[in-house]
């Protein structure tokens, strides 16, 4: 019940659709940053080129249309360099959860018995941390880099792969398609995975890009606290940390990071929501 | 509903039964949770003794004062328990970063962080609680719309972003808000806790929102609602008894209100130079001052446990129909 899931994944009673325009504002921007960071170096200049005459310059100066740092990096060049770090972690960390979800999710769901008590008691010790408050305590005592802290999220972000697997599986296993698969004595694998699995798809998909939207935040939360982000990386929330002395001379070093994490992740979170209400419905009885 | 007594007494073992498990399940989690967080100092990374000593001259007997204070040469499981005992006895080690005890050092700072979860909930409920139960009853309306998207970016601004943008606004562009710290006590203080309590109070307040929002819209399906419409009461009465029973799911989200508030308040106050328990633990991680940091993480661990627990207690004790189901089992 007190479970992330358990609030972003309550059903709506009445159905009732999303306004369709955010929704495709939504995609648009989210696609506009996967463009950035597959092609943001062929557009911008290297971003963390130094130049030591014109350092801190304000938004609108010639040649920095954002301005610059502290330490004369082109704000902008900057931003669209800090995409990667901020689509590539997260999108990462909710495949890796989706796919240990699915794993152990459809064993424990399916098999059930010890292994699912033993998944079960791991999920609940998972759940019982609040995953920022671990996070920022194992990244930074054992001082993780971009791809240690990307594992440790797939670890903290699992349970709730996992139980919503799990509790789409138990749901389908229930039914007289199984019961037929189990008479045709197929392998308990192949009923897992090839007949309950693909009916639990949509709950997956959903619960994967809501991920994306809280391992983002998650994500930017680390690097703004100093963890998980080497300094000197382009990031947003690297951005933020160093901006906040520079605000009065030049606020768009930290306003336009700040309100692209906030636009992204409210979009993946938009998506995520829409697709819950659209693709659930057909997924489930 | 006429219960005898002797089903009256089944259930009540029932209770007691679920109560013990729970109890039970709450203290085994705590105890794996302590091992892992004894373990944190071993596990880090460099020479433990270093780690301890921090920049204190490693001379030899300061070498062999930190093994005989940490039993560094008794088994591992013995420096657990010796461990274990001081903690739950309220010895907590020494900061290497502050040279203190770690326990005055997390009482100097409490207060702070207190005063800012407080406020940010109050807020939240201020505002939330209201918002959801109108959503909820015009459903589809401009306010439910309006509600929706606040609550999905209150949901996924991260609070620093919010903080940041609130920061330049109200303390830069038009300066009403001080900039940093805490101010010099009293009124200046929570002058000074506003723009962070609202920064705290806008994602507790999305999470809040939501909770509400669904649970009365499942309350204004059932059929009290409809036949306390059809007897005519007035609306106000009818989503009051509504919002009556809907506070059950409300009250149990706690433990999720609370899991947020913990990361949110390190990022609030790390935003806004708050000298808190937040800041603490950020400036202990990248110091690595594992005292410290453990005893923090055992503070929210055991805050934590003890208030889902109670969460599902109240869960238990609130809802007659839980209670029923509870016991038929």
């Amino acid at each position: 019940m007190s479970s992330t899931e358990a609030i972003v994944l309550a059903k709506l009673p009445r159905s009732r659709r999303r306004h369709p325009v955010a929704v495709w504002l939504s995609l648009a921007l989210l696609g506009v940053v996967a463009f950035l960071v597959l092609f943001g170096n062929l557009i911008a200049p290297d971003a963390t080129a130094q130049s030591i005459l014109d350092s801190l310059l304000p938004p609108g100066s010639p040649g920095h249309l954002l301005g610059t740092d502290e330490l004369g990096r082109d704000v902008l060049a900057l931003t669209i360099a800090g995409a990667a770090s901020a689509l590539v972690g997260p999108v990462c960390v909710a495949l890796g959860s989706m796919l240990l979800g699915i794993l152990l999710g459809t064993v424990a769901g399916y098999l059930r018995g010890p292994i699912d008590f033993i998944i079960g008691r791991w999920t609940d010790l998972l759940f019982s941390l609040p995953l920022l408050l671990a996070a920022i305590v194992v990244a930074g005592v054992f001082g993780a880099g971009y791809w240690m802290t990307v594992l440790l999220l797939i670890l903290l972000f699992s349970p709730s792969d996992i139980r919503i697997v799990r509790a789409g599986v138990m749901e389908q296993a229930a039914r007289p398609f199984v019961e037929a698969a189990q008479m045709l004595s197929l392998s308990k694998t192949r009923i897992m995975f090839t007949q309950v699995l693909p009916n639990v798809w949509s709950l997956i998909i959903t619960n994967s890009m809501l991920n994306v939207a809280f391992a983002l935040v998650a994500f930017s939360s680390l690097s703004f606290l100093g963890v998980g982000v080497a300094p000197g990386t382009a990031d947003w929330g690297r951005q933020l940390t160093d901006g906040r002395a520079i605000m009065i001379d030049n606020p768009a070093a930290v306003l336009v990071p700040a309100l692209l994490i906030i636009g992204v992740a409210s979009a993946a979170n938009l998506v995520g929501d829409w697709l819950g209400q659209n693709l659930t419905r057909t997924g489930r009885s | 509903m006429t219960t005898t007594p002797i089903a009256r007494a089944s259930q009540a073992r029932s209770l007691g039964r679920m109560l013990v498990v729970r109890v039970l399940g709450t203290i085994g989690i705590l105890l794996v949770l302590s091992i892992i967080v004894f373990s944190m100092l071993h596990l880090a990374p460099g020479d433990i003794v270093k780690n301890l000593l921090g920049n204190r001259a490693s001379s030899p007997e300061a070498i062999a004062a930190i093994r005989a204070q940490y039993n560094l040469d008794q088994p591992l499981y013995m420096q657990y328990l010796i461990w274990l005992g001081n903690t739950l006895t309220g010895d907590f080690g020494q900061s290497i970063r502050l040279q203190d005890s770690v326990s005055n050092v997390i009482g100097s700072r409490l207060g702070i962080t207190a005063a800012l979860s407080g406020l940010a909930f109050l807020l939240a409920v201020i505002v939330a609680v209201p918002l959801g139960v109108q959503s909820a009853v015009r459903s589809g309306s401009w306010i439910d719309r309006f509600a929706t998207g606040f609550g999905i970016v209150g949901l996924s601004a991260p609070t620093f972003a919010v903080g940041l943008l609130l920061l330049y606004t109200f303390a830069f562009y038009l300066p009403i808000f001080p900039v940093y710290g805490s101010g010099d006590g009293g009124l200046d203080t929570l002058w000074h806790l506003v723009l962070p309590a609202i920064t705290l109070a806008l994602g507790l307040g999305a999470i809040i929102l939501k909770l509400t929002r669904t649970a009365m819209l499942r309350e204004l399906e059932s059929d009290y609602v409809t036949f306390g419409r059809a007897r005519g009461l007035p609306d106000r009465q009818v989503h009051l008894i509504a919002l009556r029973n809907a506070a059950i799911p409300i009250v149990t989200g706690a433990s999720l209100v609370l899991t947020f508030l913990v990361g949110g308040t390190v990022l609030a106050e790390t935003t806004f130079a708050l000298p808190g328990l937040g800041t603490l633990l950020q400036g202990s991680v990248l110091f690595k001052d594992i005292a410290v940091v453990q005893a923090l993480t055992l503070l929210v661990a055991v805050t934590i446990a003890i208030i889902a627990l109670l969460a599902d207690l109240a869960y238990i004790f609130l809802d007659p129909r839980i209670r029923a189901k509870e016991s038929a089992q």
